[in-house]
């Protein structure tokens, strides 16, 4: 085609105009099999570039080969949702002079659109694209290498980048349509080898969990649901991928069909628990801001009641339009909650980050009916402390806390604690789950923070929540 | 109490690995995946669990992944059952 956009890696960030400071932005819909972003930085480091800006939506384990490019100088700042593996520890333990700014999706979203995080260059994985720029998360073609889904978190760098790049495995005839990315918002394509292991967005498969513990756990969270006053006719949903938030969606459906109740939607991270429902008709439509496995992904491709959305529209806060404010239930897990229903799902209990804050502060201000699933103690870890070692989620917005060991509801939600105790449910005090872990472990030792800030939890409204400091 | 080499425990999620042997006082070196939070507290059921079973001359190398202290208790008295000979359970 006359007005092709094809062009090589080096070629298309040359004619960007990325510049030594500029921010570089990419998304995570591959998870641990994300090959673009050292893909990218490789190259930028090779070309010589320095003091650049890292903005992900997340990045992961298969993330280490930034530990390098952190120590040459090549990159210089980085916000993500979370961080694990090996470049967690190290920038735990004090590797970056600048500290990572940590968001959640909504929150991202919000930043990129208002202005508050502008990406001056966005390098986004597609697994099809044409020449001109229109690409998908989906395959295309039978040469297709490579499968995400949803582009959700994507959308918002496509719009809003002074630049955009789009790589690909599977170049295809245009039009590629229907597209995720318009070519409107393009600037160049490159084709590569691989954007991504789809394999290792998760496995294909359902797996239901055999952890007594966790199978406890997600029966307590279903009676919850089921007897809070939400669960009724055109409800709405939301789960995480635990063992126990997957499990409860089971009973949940069992609950479904015995008393003839539909939901109207599922939202977030969609997983192929959602899609069997929703392939069931227990579920009206599926919104999703990320396809969570093979089975949601390949879902999305084929199915119209299955639709994509942008981080903006799946959880902005400051857009009252995003899908979050008519999410009726969501259930979470959590690293730790404490006495006041705040919630740490970023930093682990040794002090080292360890996690990611995703959806979990923007699902649960706004849903109608937020519930923590977690266990007392994981190993000698408690679960549920007197104080979070890092804020990332406001007790505000959480309403019902899932243990083993009883179910504690926020004091300003009374008339749920009134119905699930009616419903005969163990109702406890968060105070005496707090006191129990203390029974059985004792009272930890306090951690080896140190002085300096390595990193920094925003709230999804723009304003510094937390700090994180370095461990020793 | 003469002391052989002995083992109990396993390096599973929430147990403890104990080796004990000869040694002059008690001696404990710990590796856990609590350290920072709990490893004060390991060493002393650790000790305090030996001192029981009327030891005070062992070298111990304890491997934790997060034991409880019942748990603890449990992998040492049987490392030290072995190690002496001694059934403390009769």
């Amino acid at each position: 085609m006359r007005n092709s956009k094809v062009v090589t890696l080096e070629e298309a960030i040359r004619r960007s105009g990325l510049k030594d400071g500029m921010t570089i932005s990419f998304h995570h819909h591959f998870r641990g099999g994300d090959k673009v972003v050292n893909l990218v930085v490789d190259k930028l480091a090779e070309m010589g570039f320095r003091d650049l800006k890292l903005a992900a939506s997340s990045l992961s384990d298969v993330h280490s080969p930034l530990i390098g490019h952190i120590k040459n100088g090549v990159i210089t700042g980085i916000s993500t949702s979370g961080l694990r593996g090996e470049l967690a520890s190290e920038i735990s333990h004090g590797l970056m002079k600048e500290p990572v700014v940590f968001r959640s999706h909504g929150g991202r979203g919000s930043a990129i659109a208002n202005g508050d995080l502008h990406i001056d260059v966005a390098f986004l994985g597609a697994s099809s694209c044409d020449c001109l720029g229109n690409a998908s998360g989906c395959p295309r073609s039978e040469n297709a290498k490579s499968i995400c889904g949803s582009l959700g978190y994507a959308l918002p760098d496509a719009k809003h980048a002074d630049h955009v790049v789009v790589l690909t495995d599977d170049l295809v005839a245009y039009p590629n349509v229907p597209k995720s990315i318009s070519a409107c918002d393009v600037e160049s394509v490159v084709v590569v080898d691989s954007v991504g292991d789809s394999s290792k967005i998760s496995s294909g498969a359902i797996r239901d969990s055999k952890n007594p513990r966790d199978i406890l756990l997600a029966q307590q969270a279903a009676k919850v649901i089921i007897n809070s006053g939400y669960f009724v006719d055109g409800f709405s949903i939301q789960t995480g991928t635990g063992g126990a938030s997957l499990a409860a969606v089971k009973y949940i459906r069992e609950s479904m069909i015995e008393k003839g109740i539909k939901a109207s939607f599922a939202l977030g991270g969609i997983t192929a628990h959602m899609v069997k429902l929703h392939e069931e008709g227990l579920i009206g439509r599926l919104i999703d801001v990320q396809s969570f496995d093979k089975v949601a992904a390949e879902s999305i491709a084929s199915d119209q009641l299955h639709q994509e959305v942008s981080a903006v529209e799946y959880a902005s806060a400051d857009n009252p339009g995003s899908a979050v404010h008519a999410l009726d239930i969501v259930i979470l897990s959590a690293l730790e909650v404490d006495v006041d229903f705040n919630v740490n799902v970023l930093v682990g209990s040794d002090g080292v980050i360890r996690g990611a804050i995703g959806g979990h502060p923007d699902t649960a201000e706004d849903s109608a009916l937020s519930i923590i699933v977690c266990p007392l103690l994981r190993g000698r870890i408690p679960c549920v402390v007197p104080k979070v070692t890092t804020l990332i989620t406001p007790g505000a917005g959480v309403d019902v806390v899932v243990t083993e060991y009883g179910i504690a509801v926020n004091p300003r939600r009374p008339e749920i604690a009134g119905r699930l105790k009616e419903a005969g449910l163990n109702v406890v005090d968060i105070h005496d789950l707090a006191a129990k872990a203390t029974s059985v472990i004792g009272v930890p030792d306090p951690l080896p923070f140190g002085d300096k800030v390595v990193g920094i939890v925003m709230d999804r409204h723009g304003n510094v929540l937390d700090k994180i400091h370095n461990i020793q | 109490m003469e002391l052989k080499n002995a083992v109990a425990g396993t390096l599973e999620s929430g147990d403890i690995m104990i080796q004990i042997g000869p040694g002059e006082g008690l001696r404990v070196e710990l590796q856990s995946s609590v350290e920072a939070q709990f490893g004060r507290q390991i060493k002393e059921v650790i000790e305090e669990t030996l001192k029981g079973l009327g030891i005070s001359d062992a070298y111990v190398k304890a491997t934790d992944k997060g034991a409880l202290d019942c748990t603890i208790r449990a992998r040492v008295t049987a490392a030290a059952v072995r190690s002496t000979g001694v059934d403390v359970w009769k």
